[in-house]
């Protein structure tokens, strides 16, 4: 259920995009997701079908950037991608670790008609 | 007609960020603080709040918004202390956003209200996601749901003001590490605070209330 609140949101954006832009169809959104946000592509395809129904948006295609999760140690300031569950730092084994990517969530261009 | 690229690099929760901001603003005009309160199904929510609102009901005008994926008994468990809660029904929805807690907020009066409480559905996964516009989150983790959880839903747990880790007083029977848990939040989140709790007998509650106390005045 998550995603369909998200692909509400995803639409009304590219919708408002669209008319702004006096388009009259959407052919395809480029959307980038990072990993924390748990979007899931089936789920979003699944509701984008069902609720673009009827709109300018009807049969676009979702493309997906997606943005691995990185975490950065605080004590030696070095950068290191998220794997598995491990919030350890890799240089100095420290837990004072703060999340600096992968919580990416937009829409980054589409193409319209 | 030619195909053409609109550059848009919007993120897709802007406008209920925007809501949520304006939410804020209107709770701030009447000066009444707001707490999200935040956990998986089953940790401890309806009860932390419950005995809150014991503790403050003489003090505080306390109201308590309450999200539910169906009609339940909590919004019965509240009202039963004299405090008005308001139901939001998401009819299988995984979270609140900003307008759902806009409506709700149309429905108090917010010159007569003190503290309110945002009864957040019980899921670890996506709720910390979605700002409501209150001013501080509050997350539940109960000990028999384990240590570990931080890093199976870090985001909550990095968007945590409070950390209450609740049934403490069945730490007995579980292996959930309570020296080492500290460090795992402090870790992620330096600035939250960590309040090992039981709801049920009121053990470590009296650090919670302080700091409700000190966030108010």
């Amino acid at each position: 259920m998550h995603e369909q609140s998200i692909v509400q949101s995803i639409l009304e954006l590219a919708l408002n995009n669209a008319e702004k832009a006096n388009a009259r169809r959407i052919v395809c959104i480029n959307l980038v997701v990072g990993d924390y946000t748990g979007v899931q592509e089936d789920a979003v395809n699944f509701y984008f079908g069902f609720l673009s129904q009827n709109t300018i948006a009807a049969g676009a295609k979702i493309n997906y950037t997606h943005v691995p999760g990185q975490l950065r140690c605080r004590d030696c300031d070095i950068l290191f991608p998220l794997q598995k569950h491990d919030y350890q730092c890799p240089k100095c084994d420290g837990k004072r670790i703060e999340i600096v990517g992968g919580r990416e969530l937009y829409i980054e261009n589409m193409d319209v008609e | 007609m030619a195909v053409r690229t609109l550059t848009v690099k919007e993120n897709i929760l802007g406008a209920n960020n925007e809501k949520a901001e304006e939410n804020r603003k209107l709770l701030d005009s009447h000066h009444v603080l707001m707490i999200n309160v935040m956990s998986s199904s089953g940790s401890g929510k309806t009860s932390l709040i419950t005995r809150t609102i014991q503790q403050f009901r003489d003090k505080y005008r306390i109201a308590v918004i309450e999200g539910n994926v169906s009609p339940s008994i909590d919004a019965e468990k509240i009202t039963q202390n004299n405090v008005l809660a308001i139901q939001l029904n998401t009819s299988g929805g995984c979270h609140l956003d900003a307008q759902m807690i806009r409506k709700a907020l149309d429905t108090l009066d917010l010159d007569r209200t003190d503290l309110i409480f945002i009864e957040n559905i019980g899921n670890l996964v996506c709720t910390a996601d979605f700002d409501l516009g209150a001013h501080k989150n509050a997350v539940i983790l109960s000990i028999p749901e384990g240590d570990d959880k931080p890093y199976k839903y870090p985001v909550m747990f990095v968007e945590a003001d409070v950390v209450l880790v609740n049934k403490v007083d069945v730490r007995a029977h579980f292996d959930f590490n309570l020296d080492t848990f500290p460090g795992i939040i402090s870790g992620m989140n330096p600035s939250a605070r960590i309040y090992p709790i039981s709801a049920k007998t009121g053990e470590g509650m009296d650090r919670w209330f302080s700091w409700i106390d000190e966030t108010l005045n």
